[in-house]
């Protein structure tokens, strides 16, 4: 793999450089105080907090208390930044793998676990947080953005020039996604209708064992180009740039200045999910390869470097993330299992009499056994 | 009171239905412009504008999948999918989207969509244009599935369909979009008709229960008038609904005649009328003098439009099976 061209404002080692279309420039002009250090210095906690969240629940799943996990190990930055980057009024269509973005949105990372638990197929209700749930047929959801944006564009928030009303939304998927039908369409039909959607593209290298050479001949970001909309690739190692990248792109589509196609370049330093071995399809030395790009790695030596974080503060995240990690674990086992009656009554809005009878015949059964609880 | 055709009455519907409210949305391949292949949409987008009636690109997964984003920003988008046939691209966004969000989210978020398809045979046409794939849709929990069979039906079925806050996968028996015309009330209040989930006694007889939906409910009807100038007294159900099943007007018919037959143009194997069968056979058992029987077509694709005729269950077929019922 020759050298990646992108758009990147903080390398590995932690130095922060120019680019000449990206800067990092968060809003801290909002008369909260924040400052850009503070900001970074937020980024940085997300991201460790976040991966906090990943490797507590990959344990869980391996003590049995999830039945499956998808790690998103190494796509923090990928997930932060640009989950940093939305507006409260934006909303984000995610895949199944998004837990750093719920975690942007305000979304309780146990409320994450009731899926991958099997307690719930959905945990939160996305008018809430203005995230929708995971979506686990690959791509599926990248039609429903643009169909969301299509929808925000009928409501008239888009080019309002008011930034509290202009409404983009933004959608996830994988390098493997990019091969799907659906998300083509979406891509059709964004440009067609110049919806107010960023496609928004971890490519993290590897579809569960199909590299991403199997997906595409030419960077993903340049498929945009036959769209009709531009492409933009982005270190997604990179916090700061996955931020600015990402705002620029979703402040193009509030302008009304249609869709972007964001290739947030990453690596899933983990396996697919906590089924797949990813030992039997591709070398050790590639994932040594990528450590040395770690999102989270590069922040913290910038952080110490230019004196904006000392010892104490990150010893104070580290015993948050530990709280967070107590939380999760006892959290998860104390999660309810739905009620099985509940399942007939959430088919539809109005129920059937079909489903009322099958559920009074279930009740009717399980109540036939002697001894059957309360 | 007009004397309207099916394509009309099925037009004046959605006319009202976007009058009523501003969030609903027609979609689909040529709906603007051209007002469907059909017509069933003609003039629509000429009166409520491109923001309402959409011109979609040629892509059916695109269609229902952006229309189920829009119906989670609070839209009530109606889909015309053009032909039957060209249903399947969709099948992955209404099998495991459209029809499973409510239930995912334990109905936090709902999908008020309906999926307009025109359905059956009958009309000459090449392959992928004259199939009956309703069962599919209603082996899919999630999904409500009606068929209309008349202009009347058709004009209130469609504005019902559109104000149901469920998914309703609506099926149109294209073969008499244009054929017959038939009175409609125009002004009528969709609350005083009977509702959208219910099945309808279409004409009252004593000797045998026929049941069909769609464009087989006026085969059935002629077959009907054929067999009472032989002296035999069917009566005939129309299904309306396929999922949910309405079928106490049918048991009930049942208990009076003793024999039944299902027919449809769709496959006879694993259609309507093996739930039909399977349901009337675990109610109605004592009061059956025959095996419910089935006129559908055969269990092949469909065939070269020059033989459809043949494939297709015809008044004779029909009332073919309705004789059988009498040999046990």
């Amino acid at each position: 793999m020759g050298p990646v061209d992108f758009v990147q404002l903080l390398t590995p080692e932690g130095e922060r450089v120019e680019h000449p279309d990206y800067a990092f420039t968060p809003d801290t002009a909002g008369g909260d105080g924040a400052d850009e250090a503070e900001v970074i210095r937020g980024l940085y906690r997300d991201m460790v907090l976040v991966r906090r969240i990943d490797t507590e629940s990959t344990a869980l799943q391996r003590h049995g208390e999830l039945g499956l996990w998808a790690q998103l190990l190494g796509q923090e930055a990928a997930q932060v930044g640009s989950g940093r980057a939305l507006a409260p009024q934006d909303f984000a269509f995610p895949t199944y793998r998004e837990h750093g973005v719920a975690w942007c949105r305000g979304v309780d990372p146990l409320q994450v676990l009731t899926l991958w638990r099997g307690s719930a197929h959905a945990g939160w209700d996305p008018a809430e947080y203005n995230f929708g749930n995971y979506t686990v047929v690959i791509g599926a959801q990248t039609l429903h953005a643009t169909g969301y944006a299509m929808g925000v564009q009928r409501d008239g928030l888009v080019g309002t020039g008011d930034p509290e009303r202009d409404t983009a939304v933004v959608t996830y998927f994988g390098d493997g996604a990019s091969s799907q039908g659906d998300v083509n369409e979406a891509f059709v039909f964004a440009a067609s209708y110049n919806a107010p959607v960023v496609f928004l593209c971890q490519n993290n290298q590897w579809a569960i064992s199909a590299g991403s050479e199997r997906q595409s001949r030419i960077p993903l970001y340049q498929r945009a180009n036959g769209f009709g909309f531009p492409g933009v690739r982005v270190d997604g190692n990179d916090v700061l740039a996955c931020y600015a990248v990402t705002k620029a792109a979703l402040q193009r589509a509030r302008e009304g200045n249609g869709p972007t196609l964001v290739e947030a370049y990453t690596y899933r330093m983990g396996a697919h999910t906590t089924t797949d071995d990813p030992t039997r399809y591709r070398m050790s030395e590639e994932l040594e390869r990528w450590k040395l790009k770690d999102p989270i790695a590069r922040v913290r030596a910038y952080l110490t470097r230019s004196g904006l974080a000392d010892a104490d503060w990150f010893g104070v995240l580290d015993e948050e993330a530990d709280d967070l990690g107590h939380r999760l674990r006892e959290g998860c086992k104390a999660l309810a299992d739905p009620d099985p009656l509940d399942i007939f009554d959430q088919v539809y809005v109005e129920q059937t009499a079909e489903l009322a009878e099958q559920r009074d015949a279930f009740a009717a059964y399980h109540a036939s056994f002697t001894g059957a609880g309360a | 009171m007009t004397k309207m055709t099916l394509a009309k009455a099925l037009n004046a519907g959605l006319r009202r239905a976007m009058e009523d409210d501003p969030k609903v949305l027609l979609m689909g391949e040529d709906v603007g412009k051209l007002g469907g292949v059909f017509r069933i949409t003609e003039g629509l987008q000429k009166d409520f504008g491109e923001d309402r009636v959409l011109d979609s690109p040629l892509a059916e997964s695109g269609i229902i999948g952006t229309a189920v984003g829009l119906a989670m920003r609070g839209y009530r988008p109606v889909c015309e999918i053009q032909f039957d046939g060209f249903v399947y691209p969709a099948y992955d966004q209404i099998v495991s989207q459209v029809a499973k969000i409510h239930f995912r989210t334990r109905g936090a978020v709902r999908m008020p969509m309906v999926i307009r398809i025109p359905y059956g045979g009958g009309i000459g046409a090449v392959e992928h244009h004259s199939e009956s794939p309703e069962a599919q849709f209603a082996h899919t929990p999630g999904l409500k599935v009606v068929t209309c069979s008349n202009p009347a039906d058709g004009y209130v079925m469609i504005q019902q369909a559109i104000a149901s806050d469920d998914p309703v996968i609506f099926f149109e028996p294209k073969r008499q979009y244009h054929s017959d015309k038939a009175e409609v009330d125009e002004g009528a209040e969709l609350t005083a008709a009977a509702p959208l989930f219910t099945s309808k006694v279409v004409r009252p007889g004593s000797d045998v229960t026929l049941v069909a939906y769609g464009p087989m409910v006026k085969t059935c009807l002629k077959a009907a008038e054929a067999a009472a100038a032989e002296g035999r007294s069917i009566e005939v159900i129309d299904l309306r609904s396929l999922s949910p099943l309405d079928l106490g007007p049918v048991e009930e018919s049942v208990r009076r005649t003793g024999r039944i037959v299902v027919a449809h143009e769709a496959h006879t194997n694993l259609g309507m009328g093996a739930e039909v069968a399977a349901r009337i056979s675990e109610r109605c058992f004592y009061s059956l003098e025959a095996p419910v029987l089935r006129a559908g077509s055969y269990d092949t694709p469909y065939p070269p439009s020059r033989i459809e005729e043949d494939y297709l269950p015809d008044l004779d077929r029909v009332l073919d099976a309705v004789d059988r019922t009498f040999e046990f």
